[in-house]
């Protein structure tokens, strides 16, 4: 892992810390009586607080996980590191891009 | 002919407590699209992700579920000390904190699972 990816792995992480520590806040609070989709929806429709926030939990989570698998497969695999880095970008954008739709679908439907 | 190097270091607890974070970090980088795309269904309609989260009801999937969260709690808490062990002029225990942060995931796993059943 060069410079660049150790700073943005390790500032992801200080980014997601708090991030996890509100995302569990939440899934007590949900699962207090049983998830259903009108429950979700209630708190997450049109509100732009919790849009922003978990846009910025999915890109953090998906930079941090991309440079992580990035390095298992350079470490673990006899894989090539230019190959291990282009999956692991790849499977980056695939979380941003999955991660950018399941907000926009419990945020404005 | 070279011997085979005896593997002392996996007994050392602090390898693995960065095992765990590793393990951790790609159980959770498995589950996160499954995840993004199970919310995805309400893009199909309410209808479509009650389907799924009344199948999430089954003893075993909350099972499961307290497991992810045991992943989550485990890979930040071992990830909070690896912050702080690089970050500050740190004197703590090292193996202290992460017997300690095995623990309080555990906990908090539990506590998950006393609620959702």
């Amino acid at each position: 892992m060069n410079v660049h990816l150790y700073i943005w792995q390790r500032g992801t992480a200080a980014l997601l810390a708090p991030m996890v520590l509100v995302h569990l806040a939440v899934i007590f609070y949900a699962t207090r009586q049983g998830l259903s989709a009108a429950e979700i929806f209630s708190r997450t429709r049109g509100s732009l607080a919790w849009g922003t926030f978990y846009g910025a939990f999915v890109v953090s989570a998906a930079i941090h996980a991309a440079i992580g698998i990035g390095n298992i497969l350079c470490e673990w695999t006899p894989m090539r590191d230019k190959t291990a880095r282009g999956l692991s970008l790849l499977f980056g954008l695939f979380l941003v891009v999955v991660g950018a739709r399941a907000v926009l679908a419990v945020v404005f439907g | 002919m070279s011997r085979q190097r005896p593997r002392s270091y996996r007994r050392n607890a602090l390898w693995v407590a960065a095992m765990v974070h590793r393990l951790s970090g790609i159980g959770l980088a498995v589950f996160l699209p499954f995840h993004f795309l199970v919310l995805g269904l309400s893009l199909q309609g309410a209808a479509k992700l009650d389907g799924f989260l009344r199948w999430a009801e089954l003893p075993l999937v909350k099972l499961a579920q307290g497991g992810l969260i045991f992943l989550l709690a485990v890979h930040f808490l071992g990830g909070l000390r690896v912050l702080f062990v690089e970050n500050f002029d740190s004197r703590g225990n090292q193996l202290r904190l992460a017997t300690a942060a095995g623990s309080f995931a555990a906990v908090i796993a539990f506590a998950f699972l006393i609620r959702a059943f």
